[in-house]
């Protein structure tokens, strides 16, 4: 995992940061469906950023999330089928997901220490288990909302458990495992900033050395740099789901 | 009756039900016991919580004919109609299509009949949204892993049938109702199947559309021959569309056959209901079931007129009335022919004394009548103008609609 985050944040750490930030706007404007208000948007915060100085830690913070989003995501999406498809494992995760939704996530943090010691993998392992259960809940939740007559269809016309899952239940679950990723992403950036306690680099570390040396400004620095990133996130992640249903 | 019966064997039977019962619940069997018994159904609910849908059904549907399963709400219709193609698994009995029994068939035969075989329609049109049209109608080619020119081929063709060519991309949210349900008709028709399954098919269009869309159905089964079997819960449309009409209450079928003779000989409790009901008829009156008189014909028209009429209406009678709509009297299609042949005025051919009611004669009067004559009844106000009339499916449509509306 470490390999991943550092591969990620070498890859990024080579391009000159003007010329990622152009990038990541162009980027935004194909993910969103080219919505220029996105793109413009993505292109002035991250250049505020750069202004800030703040640019290299908040690549490691983007690769850490990502990484994070990532590895929850693939672990998550399929529970969250598998807990559509069978009463047995949505009766069995139920209360484990209450468990990891409820417990106070610095928590998380102690049992990555000790196993892994300090460092990102920690942190991204504590992340991976805060952001994991509306990944895995609205998942669930979207197969199981699709209506009835569409699955009747799908088994009417001859389709396979496969063919079922893949053409109807996932597309049409989509906007709300959509919703799950938007959150999962935006848990996963709050839980970094808590992970810096123990080691993870990144925009959090600065947080907290502006809560160690009481530096207001180096603290509201990080952290706007943080409601920027989340920002861009958020309407990037929201907008990729719209634009699947607004025909 | 021999007679029927012999044509009736020459005809082919393409789905076969037998003794088909289903019980919804844990425990079907106990149930199935109390059934073969022959209990009620709700004294089989009571003594062990389990849901009689359907009750030993035997039925058969033939090649090319259009069957209408028509009952309340929670009468088992659907329930018989998803048995067919096992989206319901039958607690007990068989079904056959084309002799091959579908009970006995494992999974992948089962898909292999669904595929090619059976085509659905569902009531809310049952779309996927995140498809174009195009996409929906070759939903079921696509599943048989059909390369995909020929199956984009297959559903234009089949999107062109039911007169949707040019809204190939569009999304069924941007389409209407009634254009909603094209797209499921042309999606159960790309994969050529020859049995369709419709499930209370028009019920959520609005009258308009779905008077147009009966028209439709009737003309493409006209032209493709296909054997449909069709859920409704409205008699008008079971009468207007159904070569044959099965009436179900409870779980069973009360009465099997054509419109004709259900209207003529109710033998079960459903089309009796409406037609002797205890307080829904007394307390609807003529008025209340009578359709518009349209067309009058004026005293003095000639024969050719009259018989232009009637078929330009699809009618096999016509009332004369002079000026202000005072009934004069009616005349047959039959009696119009006599009197261009011999060519003489239609007053000799006229029926003067076909019955007549009054605007605010009881519903449970007009039985008698209806039952009486083989001329539709002028319905007149106290100047015996023409205000309405009434022929038997109207009169067994208005206290149906009632019985809805309460």
């Amino acid at each position: 995992m470490d390999i991943l985050v550092n591969g990620f944040q070498d890859g990024m750490g080579a391009v000159p940061p003007l010329i990622l930030i152009a990038i990541f706007a162009v980027l935004a404007w194909l993910l969103t469906h080219r919505s220029t208000k996105i793109a413009v948007m993505t292109l002035f915060g991250l250049l505020f950023i750069y202004l800030l100085d703040l640019w290299s830690e908040t690549i490691l913070t983007l690769a850490l999330v990502l990484t994070s989003a990532v590895v929850t995501l693939a672990i998550a999406i399929p529970l969250g089928i598998l807990a559509s498809r069978s009463k047995v494992v949505d009766a069995a995760l139920r209360p484990l997901l209450d468990l990891m939704q409820t417990m106070p996530s610095f928590v998380y943090l102690i049992p990555a220490v000790i196993f892994f010691g300090l460092g990102n993998v920690p942190g991204m392992i504590a992340t991976i288990i805060f952001a994991m259960p509306p990944a895995i809940r609205l998942t669930n939740l979207g197969i199981r909302q699709v209506p009835v007559d569409l699955i009747e269809v799908s088994e009417a016309f001859g389709a396979t458990q496969w063919q079922k899952l893949v053409k109807v239940q996932l597309p049409v679950a989509l906007p709300t495992i959509m919703a799950g990723v938007n959150q999962c992403i935006m848990l996963a950036l709050s839980m970094t900033v808590i992970a810096a306690m123990i080691g993870a680099a990144g925009l959090g570390l600065n947080v907290l050395m502006g809560i160690q040396r009481v530096d207001i400004g180096g603290g509201f620095e990080a952290g706007l740099c943080i409601v920027i990133i989340a920002i861009i996130l958020d309407r990037i992640t929201q907008n990729v789901i719209r634009s699947g249903f607004d025909h | 009756m021999e007679e029927i019966q012999k044509e009736e064997s020459q005809k082919k039977v393409k789905v076969s039900v037998r003794n088909l019962t289903k019980i919804f619940g844990n425990r079907p069997q106990d149930a199935l016991r109390l059934v073969e018994e022959g209990e009620r159904k709700q004294d089989i609910f009571q003594k062990t919580q389990q849901i009689v849908s359907l009750r030993s059904i035997s039925s058969d549907v033939y090649e090319g004919e259009l069957f209408v399963l028509i009952g309340l709400s929670a009468c088992g219709k659907s329930t018989l109609l998803r048995c067919i193609n096992r989206l319901i698994e039958p607690t007990s009995g068989s079904i056959e299509i084309d002799g091959v029994d579908v009970t006995a068939m494992n999974e992948d035969e089962l898909r292999q009949l669904r595929r090619t075989k059976i085509g659905m329609i569902f009531q809310n049109f049952a779309l996927l949204p995140h498809r174009t049209i195009l996409e929906n109608v070759a939903f079921g080619l696509e599943i048989q892993d059909m390369p995909v020119e020929e199956r984009e081929q297959k559903a234009r063709g089949a999107i062109d049938l039911v007169g949707l060519s040019g809204y190939e991309e569009s999304y069924p949210s941007g389409l209407s109702g009634g254009m909603q349900q094209r797209v499921g008709l042309a999606r159960a028709l790309a994969s050529d199947a020859d049995i369709l399954l419709m499930d209370e098919a028009f019920s959520a269009l609005d009258p308009m559309i779905r008077r147009d869309m009966q028209d439709e159905l009737i003309e493409l089964q006209a032209r493709m021959n296909k054997t449909i079997i069709f859920v409704s819960h409205d008699l008008d449309e079971a009468l207007k569309l159904g070569d044959r009409i099965g009436l179900m209450k409870d779980g069973i079928i009360a009465q099997l056959g054509t419109a004709e003779d259900l209207l003529q000989n109710p033998r079960c409790d459903y089309v009796e209901r409406f037609v002797e009901g205890v307080n829904l008829s007394r307390v609807l009156v003529a008025k209340d079931v009578m359709k518009r008189p349209s067309p009058l014909l004026p005293p003095d028209s000639g024969p050719r007129n009259a018989l232009r009429l009637m078929e330009e209406y699809g009618i096999s009678s016509i009332f004369v009335a002079g000026g202000n709509r005072v009934f004069r009297g009616i005349v047959t299609v039959d009696g119009a022919v006599e009197a261009k042949r011999r060519d003489v005025p239609l007053k000799e051919v006229m029926v003067t004394d076909s019955p007549t009611v009054l605007l605010d004669t009881p519903a449970q009067e007009l039985m008698p009548i209806m039952a009486g004559t083989a001329y539709p009844v002028a319905v007149l106000d106290s100047e015996r103008k023409i205000k309405g009339i009434i022929v038997r499916g109207s009169l067994l449509a208005g206290l149906a609609r009632l019985e809805v509306d309460v």
